[in-house]
């Protein structure tokens, strides 16, 4: 597969870009708190707030792939913590469908990755970012249809929890498996 | 449906912003300026300007002079976050008579030029930010705030020093506060103590008339040996479920007058007001000036409930007040407000085992300490070891336990340094002995706590730089002989250059202090977040440091991070401060963003119901379609997100606005070239 027409700059070096789904009170706060904070990450990266992850329309996933994004990265606030109490969960179950049907596509399901991060994680965000930028460049353009497109990896996202959070509720995790 | 994209032609003006050189230094403002004027015209953008600080009031004045001589329709302003100053720029287009809610700020400042140090990177990112921001306006709708009235009752929960502030601000101003306390009385840590520093005030002097007062005032409704369980509802309107737990001892009748605490024959340590060196019986009042003055019966250590015998304290009430029968209960209460000051827990110093806490019967807490040198404590004032009697010769307290320290809190716990140097003090009033002080810094920044230090340090007490590596009771130097039954504190002398092993009789611990064990827990019952650490984050942390970002839930004292009692109650006051404004408007504006359904294109699948976890859609039976309470809404957006219809939509984030914003930050490249579709998808509508 030939270079993306667009992607590729002048000097040759691929350059992705990235669009990034925050939600208003996790992980746009820790955008921002990385900013107060001048902790530096690729420029690579653009975000829309959206209030909580749950807003996120699968739609704007495809609609971003379709327009030349080379990577999507959902954020939102760790399980547990929504602003929205269970909100994320929702989210969570709408990236698993996603990424496969993203798979289906061709689409490496490296390209679409989600990140939590609380409001304090300004640090953390900014470390995902720069890993994912890295992994993306290494995947180079999206090529619709690249090698790396394998469905069987698709679905293993399992609940992450934090490091030393109790553990989810009964609750939250009935929203994960229903 | 209010969301209706508006016609594609819009005049809008761009605004970027300096912010001084913060935004300059690594955005070339001027050629997004150019940028946005030569290539957004096509989006309707008719103006393009830049300014050193759009916030400033002549920035707010180009913005409102643009407005009315251009007649710019909507605005894009490219600066900080929105959460910074999306206010100030809505008011500058309502002054100019523009529906605030066609303004839109996009962030080049937290979300570029702080973050990237790259210009050209980070100009070519402000483009497209700027785009995203321009083709997103074009889809906005004039909205109007919804207005909510606000119910003046507020809930304080937790009864320390900042929760009895924010309380009875709350309650001479006239209006009703509920407060929630976990333990049998108010008074929180600061009941605790003997001394406060560094004016060394007795601390249950000033505490006891406030706790008084709570208890007594008309409008202050106590819950204490309750807990919050529950928190519904939103800023204005608030319902809290409020956990009763049984007392065993009926509030009316009993006239707190400790015959039942006298006669019980069980004796238990207490863990908490008495730190573990004082015991107190199952029946008990934590202490003789506790608020309220009702006693409550320990029941996992009552005689009655484990042998089904005993009832002494029934036989000898003279009110007949014990009642065995009374069972857990809740209450609902309607609040507008919530304040929380939930105070710390002391770090256990346990987990710090070469200080040998635990182990070493002569080793203490902070919160031992206290307990040991108020008059009203187990001792009696008096400073002795373990066994109840000596009286130590000589007193090693080391500073900075569990705190400052990364293999337990990184923070600085803010009062122990001072609570250190009223210790000195308190031992060379009540004993002979010599103290020595082991410190990383001293940090006395508050007013007259250095004077303080300079008071100590002429007392003699001895200062020695460095962390302690361990206290022992090991004697392992040939010059130690002598020293049997004392321990020896190991430490780096960092001024002297030398290794020091300092015998002592007795070492406290100047512990940190950690938010409660169930910080995460209540953060999530109220619905607003706390760091890693579990300390509450503040709205701003200079310039909103009461409030969180959760409407309505303030928070005070040591749950937003340790301090000390001077600033625990001007955050209580201030919390109070903030929420008697909002009584006194009656009613608050909140963001219109909300769900709405579009009736014709309901199909009532109903998929939207089952996912809204404040059943706030409501679907109607007789013609089978969902409407959204917008009282109960907040705006999530999950609904809009699921509705397969495309019935349901949402004020502020609608698909429109969204999928314009993808569309804007996706038309320019990482080199902040236009973008050209891929040749597989040209023609294809995003």
């Amino acid at each position: 597969m030939s270079a993306h027409p667009v992607a590729a700059p002048l000097d040759g070096a691929f350059e992705p870009v990235i669009l990034g789904f925050t939600c208003n009170w996790c992980s746009y706060r820790a955008a921002d708190l990385a900013g107060t904070a001048r902790i530096k990450y690729p420029p690579n990266v653009r975000l829309v707030r959206l209030m909580c992850s749950g807003r996120l329309d699968p739609a704007f996933v495809l609609s971003a792939f379709a327009q030349g994004a080379d990577a999507v990265i959902v954020s939102g606030c760790w399980p547990g913590e929504c602003h929205y109490q269970v909100q994320n969960l929702k989210a969570l179950k709408r990236f698993q469908l996603l990424r496969r049907v993203v798979a289906g596509l061709g689409i490496e399901p490296t390209r679409l990755q989600l990140v939590w991060a609380s409001a304090a994680e300004g640090q953390r965000l900014a470390n995902e970012i720069g890993r994912i930028t890295e992994e993306v460049r290494a995947l180079g353009p999206l090529g619709w249809g690249g090698a790396g497109a394998d469905p069987a990896v698709a679905g293993t996202t399992v609940l992450p929890v934090r490091e030393g959070a109790p553990p989810p509720a009964e609750r939250d995790l009935a929203e994960v498996t229903a | 449906m209010n969301t209706q994209p508006v016609g594609p032609r819009e005049k809008v003006g761009v605004y970027i912003c300096h912010c001084g050189s913060n935004i300059a230094g690594t955005v070339d403002v001027e050629a997004v300026r150019d940028w946005a004027a030569e290539n957004l015209a096509g989006h309707g953008v008719v103006i393009a300007r830049d300014n050193k600080f759009m916030c400033s009031s002549t920035g707010q004045e180009l913005i409102e002079k643009d407005i009315e001589e251009l007649g710019l329709s909507r605005v894009v302003v490219a600066a900080c976050s929105p959460h910074m100053h999306e206010k100030t720029f809505r008011g500058a287009c309502a002054r100019a008579g523009l529906n605030p809610y066609l303004c839109e700020l996009v962030s080049i400042r937290e979300q570029v030029s702080w973050v990237h140090s790259d210009k050209a990177a980070a100009t070519a990112k402000a483009k497209a930010v700027v785009a995203g921001g321009v083709f997103r306006v074009e889809e906005h709708a004039p909205l109007e705030p919804i207005r909510v009235p606000i119910n003046p009752a507020t809930l304080v929960v937790g009864g320390g020093i900042a929760g009895i502030t924010a309380a009875l601000e709350l309650a001479d101003a006239g209006f009703p506060v509920h407060m929630v306390e976990r333990e049998p009385s108010i008074g929180g840590h600061m009941a605790m103590f003997d001394k406060t520093f560094p004016t060394l005030d007795c601390a249950a002097c000033i505490l006891t008339p406030k706790m008084n007062e709570v208890g007594m005032h008309p409008n202050v409704t106590l819950h204490t040996w309750s807990e919050v369980t529950d928190l519904s509802g939103y800023v204005g309107s608030f319902t809290a479920t409020i956990k009763h737990r049984a007392r065993y001892i009926n509030a009316d009748l009993c006239t707190g007058c400790g015959i039942c605490q006298e006669k019980c024959p069980v004796k238990v340590v207490d863990q908490v007001y008495e730190a573990g060196i004082g015991y107190r019986k199952s029946a008990y009042m934590p202490f003789p000036q506790a608020v309220p003055k009702v006693p409550v019966i320990d029941g996992p250590n009552c005689t009655y409930f484990s042998k089904g015998t005993c009832k002494a304290c029934e036989k000898f009430c003279p009110t007949g007040a014990i009642d065995f029968t009374q069972q857990d209960d809740e209450v609902k209460v309607e609040v507008g407000n919530v304040v929380l000051a939930t105070g710390f827990e002391l770090f256990d110093s346990r987990r710090v085992e070469q200080y040998g806490y635990g182990r070493l019967p002569n080793v203490f807490t902070s919160l031992e300490f206290e307990r040991m040198s108020n008059a009203a404590g187990p001792t009696n004032g008096r400073i002795v070891l373990r066994d109840g009697v000596t009286e130590p010769k000589s007193v090693g307290i080391i500073h900075c336990v569990g705190s400052r320290d990364r293999n337990y809190n990184s923070f600085c716990s803010a009062i122990c340094c001072m609570q250190s140097l009223k210790f000195a003090h308190l031992i060379g009033e009540h004993t002979d002995a010599t103290v020595h002080n082991f410190y990383i810094d001293v940090r006395a920044p508050g007013k007259a706590f250095d004077e303080f230090y300079q008071r100590v340090l002429e007392e003699g007490t001895i200062f020695v730089r460095g962390r302690v590596a361990e206290v022992t009771d090991a004697l392992r130097l040939p010059d130690e002989a002598d020293q049997d039954g004392r321990l020896i504190v190991q430490v780096e002398d960092s001024l002297a250059g030398m290794q020091r092993r300092i015998p002592v009789d007795m070492v406290i611990l100047s512990a940190g202090l950690e938010p409660p064990h169930d910080a995460k827990e209540t953060a999530h019952r109220f619905g607003i977040s706390c760091s890693s650490d579990g300390w509450v984050i503040e709205r701003h942390p200079k310039l909103d440091p009461v409030a969180t970002m959760t409407d309505g839930i303030f928070a005070a004292g040591c749950a937003l991070g340790p301090r000390d009692i001077p600033s625990s109650v001007a955050n209580g006051a201030a919390a109070a401060a903030r929420i008697l404004g909002r009584i006194q408007q009656k009613e608050m504006s909140l963001e219109p963003v909300r769900a709405s359904v579009d009736e014709s294109r309901c199909s009532g699948c109903r998929i939207c119901n089952d996912l809204c976890p404040y059943n706030a859609i409501l679907f109607h039976e007789d013609q089978m379609v969902s409407e959204v309470n917008a009282a109960l809404c907040q705006g999530c957006g999950t609904c809009v997100a699921a509705c397969p219809a495309g019935a349901m939509s949402g004020t502020g984030f609608s698909d429109a606005q969204v999928m314009a914003q993808i569309e804007g930050l996706l038309s320019v490249t990482a080199t902040g070239e236009p973008r050209v579709p891929h040749p597989l998808l040209e023609g294809v509508p995003a």
